[in-house]
């Protein structure tokens, strides 16, 4: 048992180090003095800087090599995500394109599409967003209700809506899930498309968040035409082609490990750095029950990484990472911000973002319920809730409906 | 990275669960607490067989030169059944003897299994506490570590440690006592003059505990360093924390399975969501303590600065999962649960009694804060 490189690792892991070395003189600088500010000079600057990750072998590491990649394993795109961290320079920009969109389309894509799409997608040229959820589709994502229909010359028309795409005011892709036949049961009529975000009638709206800010975004598709080159994985092949794109989201959690900042370290040095509520038996009691389940946390990431380099993919247990993970940071706020009071909710506060985020982050890559009710199926093998969706075509399902007004 | 058990590992927990399955420990725990003790089952003679009584201590003495999480495993297959064993009090006192380069004379016996020892739990200090210290016998305020005092060639131990585990009948006592208000590694034979244990049961009838009274006792001051003293107690925590863990899985899977086969309104109680949601929580705890222990057996020699709090979280999780576990293995069965007959009481019993023994699960909590209040300021 160990948390150490191999030879061969600890070798990449110098290599990459050597280069970030001497090239992070390009990457650009997002905090402190000299910072960026104007939204559009901060994505110019990210999408140079992938495509120079991308040169150095840092970006897309598990892709083949083909397309661009590495051929490596897992464990080596962590390393090379460590020693960007380590370096204190920012990561790809387009993490959700690299990391699970276009590992779907190299499963499911035609030789074609690979050979347009995953040059500039790798270097930052094109970035990519995910169009799968809707206002009436997340946790139930079969529920897609944003209709293709094919035309009599083999294109297809566009309408409905998507919603939390993060990326999109400034994507030239979208993966886009849409149903396609909507007479037969739900996760049988749909298709995966590839949109052109700057086609005719396609709309993106900004969607502000509790914190003010916009990390998300609607798109609306009003008639969109799509020529039949746009079909990722064969018509009617949706929900599989999708399967794949949520097994890489799975990797890229497992591999994010605590991700977002959400660990221990940082809300004890809060604490700490009081001096009443540090020697409080009522806080210590709570901070370290919040901080050590994300301890687990960090070591359930080491468990996955393990298991990624043995070959074995994340199951839906991951999704308990997560549940630990927002539940713990949602106890934390609420502890600082009782110990800190009113300035911890100022508009300009760290804590005030994480406070404002965490809701909503509940509900990120499905509901609390729903993950549990995965893992419970799944996992424990426990009995499913009874379906009323079943082998009835979508057409007659009521869910067709939408959300209530 | 490697945090995969190894197959030695894996064929360490097989044996062992494979040897504890020869024997009915549940329905002993349940007899033992109608009064009859003698129902328990010796189990050190199937732990002597499986040489896990050495499972610490260097080969060069006999022992099997494992590790922690090695203890851990065995600890787990002990939780699963709650067996009655004497490890969790045998494996720190050896860990503290190996640890000294004047008692290696002691280990060999030890072992093999032919003598058996009990770890006086003394806890060391934290960033409010400054004093070693022990458990009561009764209430918060915990009285100071035993006091030794310097003799001709050995040293005179006094002192009162109550609820020490596995003390009845051990053969030597293995903890921490201050000398000149330093803290030195002691070892007591059992049977000596001052030394007294008398043997309690409290709500677990698989669990022997002691109170242990010292007067001048004649004791061998070890030269063990500081390090392992403190390890001694930590070591405990993340032993006591598997062996909860290892009771969570069982309380786990046979809730799972009554929850799969029970039916209500035409449904099996387990396609509920509130049934379904509440075993979940059971597995994300038991799934984070897991996680817990391979930080606790990694930091214990990969990052020893860290053992502490790797252990602290470890017994915090675990203490909180089982008592989770037991409640809900009670409530998913119904009253039937909470009936005599049943084996969830014997859970519910052990969850109560371990989460407060060797200092409580809720001091482990509070530790685990204090020790990243101090990582914090050291930053």
């Amino acid at each position: 048992m160990d948390l150490d490189d191999t030879p061969e690792q600890a070798a990449h892991r110098a290599q990459v180090r050597g280069w970030l070395e001497e090239n992070r003189q390009y990457a650009p600088v997002l905090q402190g003095p000299g910072a960026l500010e104007d939204e559009a000079e901060i994505v110019a600057a990210r999408r140079a800087w992938q495509g120079k990750l991308a040169e150095g072998g840092l970006a897309g590491v598990t892709w083949p090599k083909e397309y661009g990649g590495q051929g490596l394993g897992p464990i080596e795109q962590v390393m090379c995500n460590q020693e960007i961290a380590r370096a204190k320079v920012p990561g790809i920009l387009d993490a959700i394109g690299v990391g699970m969109l276009g590992p779907t389309i190299i499963a499911h894509g035609e030789e074609e599409q690979k050979s347009r799409y995953l040059g500039p997608m790798l270097h930052g040229d094109e970035v990519w967003c995910q169009l799968f959820s809707e206002p009436a589709a997340g946790s139930d994502l079969a529920a897609v209700q944003t209709r293709a229909r094919l035309q009599d010359d083999g294109s297809w028309r566009l309408t409905g809506q998507k919603v939390w795409t993060t990326n999109a005011q400034f994507a030239s892709y979208g993966l886009l899930l849409a149903r396609t036949d909507a007479d037969v049961p739900k996760h049988k009529g749909m298709t995966m498309f590839i949109v052109p975000m700057d086609a005719e009638g396609v709309t993106v709206r900004g969607l502000r968040q509790i914190s003010g800010e916009a990390e998300f975004n609607e798109v609306f598709f009003d008639d969109v035409e799509l020529d039949a080159g746009a079909v990722v994985g064969g018509v009617g092949n949706g929900w599989g082609t999708a399967l794949t794109t949520l097994m890489f989201e799975r990797v890229t959690i497992g591999l994010g490990g605590e991700g977002m900042g959400y660990n221990s370290t940082r809300f004890a040095t809060a604490i700490a750095a009081d001096e009443h509520a540090r020697r409080d038996p009522e806080v210590r009691h709570q901070l370290g029950e919040i901080a050590s389940e994300l301890l687990a946390v960090r070591f359930t990431g080491y468990r996955t990484l393990t298991a990624l380099q043995k070959g074995q993919i994340p199951g839906p247990e991951a999704g308990l990472a997560k549940v630990t993970i927002v539940n713990g940071a949602i106890k934390a706020g609420e502890l600082i911000a009782d110990i800190v009071g009113p300035d911890a909710l100022a508009e300009s506060s760290d804590w005030a973002y994480m406070i404002s985020f965490l809701p909503g982050l509940k509900s990120a890559g499905g509901t609390e319920e729903i993950l549990r009710n995965t893992i419970g199926e799944r996992v424990l093998g426990l009995p499913p809730e009874p379906r009323l969706d079943k082998g009835i075509p979508f057409s007659e399902l009521r869910s067709k409906e939408g959300a209530p007004a | 990275m490697n945090l995969a058990l190894s197959d030695e590992q894996v064929f360490l927990r097989e044996a062992a669960r494979g040897a504890l399955s020869r024997f009915k420990t549940l329905e002993a725990a349940r007899e033992a607490l109608d009064g009859d003790a003698a129902a328990m089952p010796d189990l050190w003679p199937t732990a002597k067989e499986a040489g896990w009584p050495g499972l610490l201590i260097d080969e060069s003495h006999g022992g099997a030169g494992l590790d922690a999480f090695d203890a851990m495993l065995v600890l787990g297959e002990c939780g699963r059944v709650i067996a009655g064993i004497q490890l969790l009090g045998h494996l720190p006192a050896t860990a503290i003897l190996n640890a000294s380069p004047n008692a290696v004379s002691l280990l060999d016996d030890l072992a093999t299994g032919e003598r058996r020892a009990a770890y006086l739990p003394v806890s060391p200090p934290g960033d409010l506490e400054d004093r070693w210290s022990v458990d009561p016998a009764r209430g918060a305020g915990r009285p100071g570590a035993p006091v030794a005092v310097a003799g001709d060639g050995q040293a005179r131990v006094s002192g009162e440690l109550a609820f020490v585990p596995d003390a009845p009948g051990a053969d030597l006592l293995v903890g921490v006592a201050l000398l000149d208000g330093r803290p030195v590694g002691v070892a007591i034979e059992g049977a000596a003059d001052g030394v007294s244990v008398q043997a309690v049961q409290r709500y677990d009838a698989t669990r022997a505990l002691g109170h242990v009274s010292l007067k001048d006792a004649p004791a061998t001051v070890l030269d063990a360093p500081v390090e392992a003293l403190a390890g001694a107690w930590h070591l405990a925590q993340a032993l006591i924390a598997a062996e909860s863990l290892g009771s969570v899985e069982t309380a786990l899977d046979v809730s799972v399975a009554y929850a799969k086969e029970r039916h209500t309104f035409g449904r099996a109680i387990g396609s509920y969501q509130a049934v379904k949601h509440s075993l979940t929580e059971v597995l994300r705890q038991l799934d984070n303590g897991r996680s817990l222990l391979y930080y606790a057996g990694w930091a214990r020699n990969g990052a020893p600065l860290e053992f502490p709090l790797a252990a602290s979280a470890a017994r915090s999780v675990g203490g909180r999962a089982l008592d989770l576990a037991a409640r809900t293995m009670i409530s998913v069965h119904g009253g039937i649960g909470a009936t005599w007959e049943h084996d969830a009481p014997l859970y519910f019993r052990r969850a109560q009694l371990s989460r407060r023994l060797l200092g409580g699960t809720s001091a482990a909590t509070d530790r685990v804060a204090g020790e990243l209040i101090v990582q914090a300021d050291a930053a």
